[in-house]
């Protein structure tokens, strides 16, 4: 086995992995868990949920966020709803088949092991959630309401309204600000990291800048945390904040940490298909809206009609045609890939032609329009405010855009990476969502890191340093860090060419999109490992970036985190051209069924691509880690 | 590796907690709590302004049922209490309501002047430079600030026109509210400051009344939407009553034309008495 | 149909802020823009410009651009979040405008606001006052199963109306009093009227508004928060939280004996 990716999972049975390996980890005396010092670099659901329970055990932890507030990361805008296997509506719902679906959903590219915990601790999430005060939605009686999503045939999904992320993130952040009050937890805002620091092989800190004064500052620990979010903002459009990016584990990967399946982003099937040019990003109308919703296109090309004069006997409801069993529930890349089919053979819809319809005549016809505004007013709101259209009356326009990136740092069951005291959690790490993540499942990974998995797994590896110092920010390898940061920042605001920032993301996201979207072929990929290195080329020399480093300079937090962007996107394209099969949300054109669907290459692909950083314009390694398979068998996926 | 402040705090206190006072005062030493204050001296207030101007009613009946009212007032409690006591202890309630109302209202004021100081670019109370729009607040509840001391200064000048007598002189005769009314709001200028001052006050009422509501955390779904119309019965009500004396005095309504009893402090106000008995 | 793109010219009259302690200006531009586009689109237009022509771009905050992160917002033409109601900055769009406007931009201002940079603001009292009581103690696996405890759907819809609360701080911007009254009510009759949030209900009063009494100002009742507020939280959970202040004073005192 290759020593660098050795995923400790543990022996035995695949229910009772979890269990006998929480008995065999070494724990850390409560006396002396405050003898560690953690740093938790972000605060979405996986960074203050596990900041506030390392705190609650006792460590002591310095959380970190490049947000005013904690409570403002991207997690905060999940809508439709997180998954647990409480089985609370009887419908045949357990913790095998949320394991299951997930495996199956992830187009069998993930690790059971990890999976199976995930389904295992998902019902305590729900629990913790509530207890803390997250108004999911309930029935008549007082109890939790369910709902179904994409990819699963059973109602598992707790939701709070539109806004089920904000609440859990409420919940997650009102816990960890209950540590900062308790002082278990030293909050550090408007702090971005922008060098993690290793010594020997062994994380010890991190570098980073706060954002108003511009100064530089290390930070030193026994164990970092990098809970920082996915990468999605690759394509500059995508439904991603502004200010996500991929800085935190691009650094982190130049220290050592292998990046895993970069290639692996899913395309959310329901975004509001982007007006014009100047798009700063992409509005995400939540999947729960296929419950209800019909998807078509005019069967005629280039159909200038309104929706409401097309007849019945025009429209093609493709999905109900294609797949009878699940119709508009399929998952999200199933859903994503034909409706770009459909627009690429000339049906789209809209001024632009770049969309498809989500139609909700029939339901408000079967329901009552009143009905229909309790489950959905407030994303119809949106919408409207959006397009300026009343999707009362004429049927939504959505069209697919990047959502979610499954790949991320490389991690062992124990969600540390190959790099010594670094641990990667949420949508940072590569690990439970194989190369497809069904809905409602990213806020569960998220908090099941956060609260229940690294809390334990991290006693683990403190326990061996019991008695040592964390090195301190005088030693050299710090001294060094912060150098080349300010360095950095001094070339940005030399380089004083003519293009904005923004620009030349614009021009990569372009290209991404383009050559590493939702379909990709040979050709293209191969265009894009040579066409983004002379992009980024060119955005070293010819960037302007204003200002000083003294200030809150946006421009200057933005041209970092651009060019990481450009350095994984060469990534991207590299994982992307030597995955020669389909999975989930890697589809290369060159393998699909005859019916169009993906067509997976499990003798030579079912393992993990894990790259290795070999210095700045050497070819990275790749690395593989097996994938077994004992409890679900591979087979086709197939939502028929 | 604790925290220093200015890590914890980037926005430090404006003003920090202070020790906490013994109970029930420690109520006063919050905003909330002194809004709470403010919100059941203004209840008080009201109460007092509302009784006040339907007593003043009496003077539709003439001098001698005004005289009986009067007298009702300073005889309060029978013969269990000195004449005078009840009045005056109502009196020195009043006063004390009116004078936690006034320093509530002028720290609250001094506390929201403090939290915008840095947000004004023109001295005063908070203000944007490009302007802006109200889209709640209206024009009751922008003037309080205005028409609180307006009020303030009105009472002062009405006790010491209608209690003191310090303007009427010579024509003032003390117990006889019918006389030294009449007296007072003939005079046009006393007439307009009295109808100014009392649509300051309804004003002050109209937003006060509601406010009360929001300040004391009376709130049920049920009734919520009748407290606009309270608050707008209310001051309308105060208005218009208080509002009739000078116009109706003006307009001659009010007049000492038919008056038979002397107009002095001796034998006039036993005439009075004697008329109101004979009624 | 409004898919008909329009181009309007507006005049742009920007609050321009070096940093906290600098003094402040107002910067006049043009811009012309679609219609389509989204007021921030239009203020990255400006900045793309600016940056072209060698002016520092104009700092201003938004992250999410869906509404719910409360990471932007700006005063625009005297209302905190604009002239759409029940619409942060970020999705107020420029079909709300014509050609031809003036639209003047200025940061949220209070003195427990500091102005960073331009239009950025410092709004970390908002995560001082959920420190001092905006949770409900409950340690991660501490927790019972969470269909034991029914919550009646009103209670947990009342709840969900306060909780929808983003933290934008436009409540305090819009105060003519500064006051931080809607945020901290929001907060405080979310937890207080749940089940689970009762163990703490007084203490948890008692400390977030005492904090929120050290940063923002005195509330009069003008209700220009809640109009202002993208997600229209009610002024009755300000009075919710006015009542339930008073019974925490004595309630804790009952409680915990005189202190």
């Amino acid at each position: 086995m290759n020593p660098l990716i050795n995923a400790k999972i543990p022996a035995g049975d695949i229910a009772e992995k979890w269990e006998n390996h929480k008995f065999s980890m070494n724990l850390v005396n409560p006396s002396n868990k405050r003898k560690f010092e953690i740093i938790v670099v972000g605060t979405g659901l996986a960074g203050a949920s596990a900041a506030a329970t390392l705190g609650e055990l006792g460590y002591r932890v310095k959380a970190f966020t490049f947000h005013d507030s904690p409570r403002r990361a991207h997690s905060i805008a999940a809508q439709g709803g997180i998954n647990a296997a409480k089985n609370y509506t009887n419908d045949g719902d357990s913790v095998h088949r949320l394991f299951y679906d997930t495996v199956k959903g992830g187009d069998y590219r993930s690790r059971e092991a990890n999976v199976h915990r995930l389904a295992e601790v998902s019902v305590n999430i729900i629990d913790q959630a509530t207890a803390q005060g997250v108004p999911f939605a309930r029935d008549y009686g007082g109890l939790l309401d369910n709902r179904s999503f994409g990819g699963a045939q059973v109602s598992r999904t707790f939701y709070a309204r539109g806004q089920t992320g904000q609440q859990l993130l409420i919940g997650a952040y009102s816990a960890l600000m209950r540590q900062v009050a308790a002082g278990t937890v030293e909050l550090h805002s408007r702090a971005e990291l922008l060098d993690v620091v290793t010594k020997d092989g062994q994380a010890c800190g991190i570098v980073t800048r706060d954002l108003v004064s511009g100064e530089v500052t290390p930070h030193s620990a026994h164990a970092v945390v990098l809970a920082t979010g996915g990468y999605g903002n690759v394509y500059f459009l995508s439904t991603n904040a502004m200010m996500c990016n991929v800085t935190a584990a691009w650094r982190a990967h130049r220290k050592g940490a292998l990046f895993a399946n970069p290639c692996y982003t899913q395309i959310h099937p329901t975004c509001i298909p982007a007006s014009d040019d100047f798009q700063s990003k992409l509005t995400l109308m939540s999947e729960s809206l296929r419950n209800d919703g019909r998807i078509w296109v005019p069967e005629t090309k280039a159909d200038n009609r309104g929706a409401g004069d097309i007849p019945e006997n025009e429209r093609d409801y493709y999905l109900e045609r294609k797949y009878p069993a699940f119709g508009n529930l399929v998952p999200r890349d199933v859903a994503s890939r034909n409706a770009k089919t459909v627009v690429d053979a000339g049906h789209g819809v809209g001024p632009l032609a770049n969309g498809v319809y989500l139609d909700f005549s029939g339901a408000i016809a079967r329901d009552g329009l009143d009905a229909i505004s309790a489950k959905y007013g407030n994303l119809f709101d949106m919408y409207q405010r959006i397009t300026g259209e009343n999707p009362y009356q004429t049927p939504m326009r959505i069209y697919p855009a990047t959502h979610y990136t499954m790949g991320g740092l490389w991690v062992d069951y124990n969600l540390m990476t190959n790099v010594k005291g670094l641990y990667a959690i949420g949508e940072a790490n590569f690990s439970d969502h194989g190369a497809n993540r069904l809905g409602a499942s990213a806020l569960m990974q998220g908090l099941a890191d956060g609260y229940f998995v690294l809390p334990y797994t991290i006693g683990d590896g403190l326990a061996g340093q019991l008695g040592s110092d964390p090195v301190p920010t005088t030693d050299p390898v710090f001294t060094q860090a912060i150098a080349g940061v300010n360095d950095t920042n001094r070339r940005w605001l030399a380089t004083n060419g003519t293009k904005s920032v923004d620009h030349y993301h614009r021009e990569l996201g372009r290209l991404v999109w383009d050559n590493i979207g939702m379909a990709r072929n040979k050709a293209g990929l191969q265009q894009a490992v040579t066409d983004i290195p002379a992009l980024k080329e060119e955005y070293h020399k010819n960037v302007r970036v204003l200002g000083s480093a003294d200030t809150l300079n946006q421009s200057l937090e933005k041209a970092g985190r651009v060019a990481d962007f450009f350095e994984l996107a060469e990534l991207m394209a590299r994982d992307a051209l030597q995955r020669e099969e389909s999975c989930g949300g890697h589809f290369r054109d060159e393998h699909q069924t005859p019916e169009g669907e993906a067509q997976r290459d499990d003798e030579n692909f079912a393992h993990v691509a894990a790259w290795e950083w070999t210095g700045e314009g050497n070819t990275p390694t790749r690395h593989q880690e097996e994938l077994t398979f004992d409890n679900v068998a591979l087979s086709q996926r197939s939502y028929k | 590796m604790a925290q220093t402040p200015n890590q914890r705090y980037r926005v430090a206190p404006l003003r920090p907690r202070k020790k906490s006072w013994p109970f029930p005062m420690n109520i006063y030493q919050t905003a909330v709590g002194r809004k709470w204050v403010m919100a059941l001296t203004g209840m008080g207030l009201i109460g007092f302004v509302l009784i006040h101007m339907i007593g003043n009613l009496h003077v539709y009946e003439g001098p001698a049922r005004m005289h009986e009212y009067a007298e009702t007032l300073r005889t309060l409690g029978g013969g269990l209490m000195p004449r005078g006591l009840v009045l005056w202890l109502m009196r020195l309630g009043l006063l004390g309501m009116f004078g936690l109302h006034l320093h509530s209202a002028i720290t609250l004021k001094n506390m929201s002047g403090n939290s915008s100081e840095e947000a004004t670019l023109i001295g005063g109370a908070k203000k944007y430079a490009g302007g802006r729009q109200h889209l709640a607040a209206n024009y009751a509840s922008r003037t309080m600030r205005w028409t609180g001391p307006i009020i303030a200064l009105y009472l002062f000048y009405h006790l010491a026109d209608l209690t003191w007598g310090w303007w009427l002189g010579d024509k003032f005769v003390s117990g006889d509210p019918y006389h030294n009314v009449t007296q007072s709001l003939s005079s046009l200028p006393v007439a307009i400051l009295y109808i100014v001052a009392n649509i300051a006050l309804a004003l002050h009422i109209f937003h006060g009344a509601w406010s009360m509501f929001q300040s004391l955390g009376i709130n049920s779904p049920r009734y919520n939407h009748l407290r606009r119309g309270l608050a707008a019965t209310l001051a309308g009500l105060i208005l218009i009553g208080n509002l009739s004396f000078p116009l109706l005095t003006q307009t001659g309504l009010i007049s000492e034309d038919n008056r038979e009893c002397p107009i002095n402090e001796t034998t006039g106000l036993a005439c009075l008495v004697e008329q109101a008995e004979g009624h | 149909m409004s898919n008909n793109a329009e181009i309007i010219n507006v005049t742009i009259k920007v609050w321009r802020q070096d940093g906290p302690t600098s003094e402040g200006r107002f910067e006049t531009h043009q811009q012309a823009i679609s219609t389509h586009a989204s007021f921030l689109e239009m203020l990255d237009l400006l900045n793309e410009s600016l940056n072209d022509q060698g002016h520092e771009p104009i700092a201003f905050e938004s992250d999410c651009r869906e509404g719910i992160c409360g990471t932007c917002g700006v005063m625009i033409n005297g209302r905190a979040h604009g002239p759409q109601k029940a619409t942060a900055t970020c999705q107020l769009h420029m079909r709300e405008f014509s050609d031809g406007d003036e639209i003047v931009i200025e940061p949220f201002r209070a003195s427990g606001f500091p102005v960073i940079r331009d239009l950025a603001v410092d709004r970390s009292p908002l995560d001082r006052i959920i420190e001092s009581g905006g949770y409900i103690t409950v340690n991660t696996g501490a927790a019972s199963d969470a269909n034991l405890t029914p919550v009646p759907k009103e209670a947990s819809d009342q709840a969900f109306d306060a909780a929808a609360c983003i933290g934008c701080g436009a409540c305090v911007a819009a105060c003519p009093n500064s006051a931080g009254q809607l945020f901290t009510a929001a907060k405080i009759g979310h937890l207080n009227l749940l089940p689970q949030g009762q163990a703490e209900r007084w203490k948890r009063t008692e400390n977030m508004v005492e904090t929120m009494e050290e940063f923002f100002g005195s509330c009069t009742n003008h209700g220009e928060c809640s109009e202002a507020c993208p997600k229209e939280i009610s002024l009755d959970f300000i009075a919710f939280m006015n009542r339930d202040y008073l019974k925490a004073k004595v309630k804790n005192r009952a409680l915990t004996g005189q202190k």
